[in-house]
């Protein structure tokens, strides 16, 4: 099998060896090497973003702390929350599956525009830039929420550097999306209708709507924040006339359905990699795309349950309640019918089918643990504390990255032409599967016992 | 340290109750979900020799069933905890209040007879206690464990909580929203006494005064008896040269706006007036009255309020 992908690579020029010079490589407009530049870049922050994890589960070790002040680990944590959700969960799977394979199943030969993809890879490197230099410079201590008035009037950190980096960031996500977007409408093969079209491509749909129509909301409230925070004009300081709950609204307002940006490709990338190893269509096929789309249109409505306890009326509680339950069914569909592909199958257990399976093993424990935080009651006790941060790491963590390392190992021999070991792969995806667990279910228990986190 | 967080709060084994339901639910639906998992990777492994469906199984039946129980299953607990989230935020009108100022990083507790404590809150068991809170700062968060419950401390307005402790006992309280570096330590305690024990600490506390008499002395201080008159009685151009609404009676009852709208006086109208008049002007007077914000702090606030609240409707002469 080996040999006979090197003869290929040895005659055929393939997209790696057309051309090896830097600048080849930097002024690319090829979807696959961009693909390839946005793996490494993404690759590095999943890095710094780990190394600052790493330093809070250090930390927490000892009780008054092991690394110095208390300053100290808020910097931490705010650098990993960014970093993470910015230069990582969002990114991840679009601008590297989506941008290597969206092509490829469509049947184009390329994106809808080709430059503005490299643009978005630029625009992701100056963001990164500065995210990097607020990080050096000393970085920032509020939480990746940015909640006001602390941010805008108390903090002390290089908060306007890091916005900076987040709306800049935000810009190259809106190119990205909109090259989705644009590319489905109209590069499609002749012949392949929207309900013959991979149900990846669906989802990269559904996660390009929602980027193209929540992060101008999330930039003009950066803009915002930062105007309060230069130029004291009282937007949400209520010391300066403001209103420190238009912020929550705001920030929610895009944040919420940010989550779905994460979770949305991960879906798309275990529908197609459980079908593949089940040897069978996938079950449901109508079923699974229109959850994804009621997923990206329900996304937009469930901002307020992030406010259950924030001072706003009792109606809206309600309302946002029930609309939060219902932007969990869709996933719900999602999982079972991922199990009713197995179904009948033929199945083999690959690295990216192990990775699949702690997926669904692992967003549905997040799924779940969601539902305690939808039901108001319930989430008046356990919001803020440690069950959020197991909650949302079991869908962020658990859920994507699951996602996203199952992807690369499907797609890998594609992408390089190289086979990875197969035991190595199959080993990663058991240790994370179990190692996960072992580090996050017992937050679930200290949330309930009331531990706040930070 | 027992395994269990206790219920100090009658309403604490109903919240209990709806963790747990849900706890059983994700249970059931979880064993489902790597019950047939584990199932089917065995039953359907590559190679093993089980009969196989084709690939077109029909699959809209199905999905239309465990839609439809999944939309039910998440209604009924929609009801359950929506129920309970409404008592939970409607306090009784007879609950005992005390007032709370955060600030970085502390608990501020003042109670009606004017007694003080900082991180700490005495309250006797038995007895419905409405919090009324703000800050100073930034949003802090209000949280009891014990009791199932916690509220955003937002800085400019009141925020209310309300629980009723029955079992007498120390509890832990936290800042549960993240309030800047010494967030992690801006904790500290309820103390829930048996009443005779309440009020012996009460008293063993004693002050200058309550607050409403407190605020008594600061009406004067600020001024506000310039325009409202001594004990608020009002103003008219022939009594204080400048006309001023009354403020007896004021509290509880309803305000004609200047808008045409009506508001009822509670505590966080009233507070609005002194800090930013111009924001809900009573109809009929001139917009002359100051604002007081940054002049005086929310401590003192809390005491003008406690005195507009205690000026009765007819004070005698």
């Amino acid at each position: 099998m080996s040999a006979v992908i090197a003869d290929t690579t040895k005659h055929a020029k393939s997209y790696l060896t057309d051309g090896t010079t830097i600048r080849s490589w930097l002024l690319t407009t090829d979807h696959k090497r961009i693909a390839l530049l946005y793996l490494g870049s993404i690759t590095l922050f999943f890095f710094i973003g780990g190394i600052a994890a790493a330093l809070i589960r250090y930390n927490l070790i000892a009780p008054r702390g092991m690394i110095g002040s208390a300053e100290t680990y808020n910097r931490l944590f705010t650098m990993h929350g960014v970093v993470m959700v910015w230069f990582f969960l969002i990114p991840a799977v679009p601008v590297t599956l989506g941008n290597f394979l969206a092509p490829l199943m469509l049947g184009a030969r390329d994106l809808a525009f080709p430059k503005l993809n490299l643009i978005s890879w630029y625009l992701y490197i100056l963001a990164g830039a500065a995210a990097l230099y607020s990080l050096i410079a000393g970085g920032v201590d509020t939480g990746w929420t940015f909640y006001t008035p602390l941010t805008t009037a108390y903090s002390k950190g290089h908060v306007v550097a890091t916005i900076v980096a987040i709306f800049i960031a935000g810009f190259s996500s809106i190119a990205t999306g909109l090259n989705f977007i644009i590319s489905i409408h109209t590069l499609r093969a002749p012949g392949m209708t929207w309900y013959k079209m991979p149900v990846f491509l669906w989802s990269l749909y559904a996660t390009s709507v929602i980027l193209v129509l929540a992060t101008p909301v999330l930039g003009m409230t950066l803009l915002l924040l930062a105007f309060e925070r230069i130029f004291h004009i009282g937007v949400f300081d209520p010391a300066i006339g403001g209103d420190p709950l238009l912020f929550q609204h705001l920030f929610w307002f895009y944040s919420h359905p940010a989550v779905y940006v994460m979770i949305l490709p991960g879906f798309g990338v275990i529908s197609e990699i459980v079908p593949a190893f089940s040897n069978k269509g996938l079950f449901g096929y109508k079923f699974v795309v229109w959850s994804s789309i009621s997923i990206a249109v329900i996304s937009f409505l469930v901002w307020g349950h992030h406010m259950f306890v924030a001072g706003t009326s009792l109606y809206s509680a309600l309302v946002f309640s029930i609309l939060s339950f219902m932007v969990a069914v869709p996933s719900a569909i999602k999982v079972f019918n991922w199990i009713g592909t197995m179904h009948g199958g033929s199945v083999r257990f690959d690295a990216p089918m192990l990775y699949a399976l702690g997926f669904i093993g692992l967003f549905t424990l997040g799924g779940l643990t969601g539902l305690f935080v939808a039901a108001l009651a319930a989430d008046v006790h356990l919001t803020q504390t440690y069950f959020v941060v197991a909650h949302f790491h079991y869908v962020m963590v658990g859920g994507m990255v699951s996602a996203y390392f199952a992807g690369l190992h499907f797609w890998w021999p594609k992408i390089t032409g190289r086979i990875y070991p197969e035991i190595w792969g199959r080993v990663g995806a058991v240790i994370i599967f179990f190692g996960f667990n072992l580090n996050f279910f017992p937050q679930f228990l200290l949330g309930y016992y009331g531990m706040p986190r930070r | 340290m027992s395994f269990w967080l206790p219920h100090a709060t009658t309403q604490a084994a109903e919240v209990d109750y709806l963790i747990f339901a849900v706890v059983a639910g994700s249970c059931a639906i979880l064993g489902l979900v790597y019950g047939s998992i584990i199932l089917y990777a065995i039953r359907y492994r590559a190679g093993s020799k089980v009969a196989r469906y084709g690939a077109s199984e029909k699959s809209w039946g199905i999905e239309v069933a465990w839609t439809s129980v999944t939309l039910l299953v998440f209604f009924g607990l929609f009801i359950w905890g929506a129920d309970l989230y409404v008592r939970l935020f409607q306090p009784p009108p007879d609950a005992l209040k005390v007032y709370v100022v955060a600030k970085q990083w502390m608990w501020k507790i003042e109670h009606h007879g004017g007694q003080r404590e900082i991180n700490a809150l005495h309250v006797p068991v038995g007895q419905p206690i409405q919090l009324l809170m703000t800050s100073e700062d930034v949003i802090h968060d209000f949280s009891v464990p014990a009791f199932r419950i916690k509220h955003d401390v937002l800085p400019g307005r009141y925020e209310t909580l309300w629980f009723q402790v029955e079992t007498a006992g120390v509890y832990r309280l936290f800042c549960t929203q993240f309030c800047g570096a010494d967030h992690a330590q801006m904790t500290g305690e309820v103390v829930a006494m048996a009443p005779p024990e309440y009020e012996q600490w009460l008293e063993q506390n004693g002050t200058s005064g309550s607050m409403a008499k407190q605020g008594g002395i600061l009406f004067m201080r600020y001024g506000c008896s310039g325009c409202h008159g001594g004990n608020g009685i009002g103003g008219a151009q022939a009594t204080s040269a400048v006309q001023a609404p009354p403020l007896t009676g004021l509290y509880g009852g309803p305000v004609p706006l200047e808008d045409g709208s009506i508001v009822t006086a509670d505590e966080s109208y009233i507070r609005d007036c002194i800090l930013l008049p111009e924001k809900r002007r009573v109809a009929g007077y001139p917009p002359i009255m100051p604002s007081f914000a940054g002049q005086v702090s929310e401590e003192d606030v809390l005491k003008l309020v406690a005195y507009i609240k205690s000026l009765a409707p007819e004070a005698p002469p």
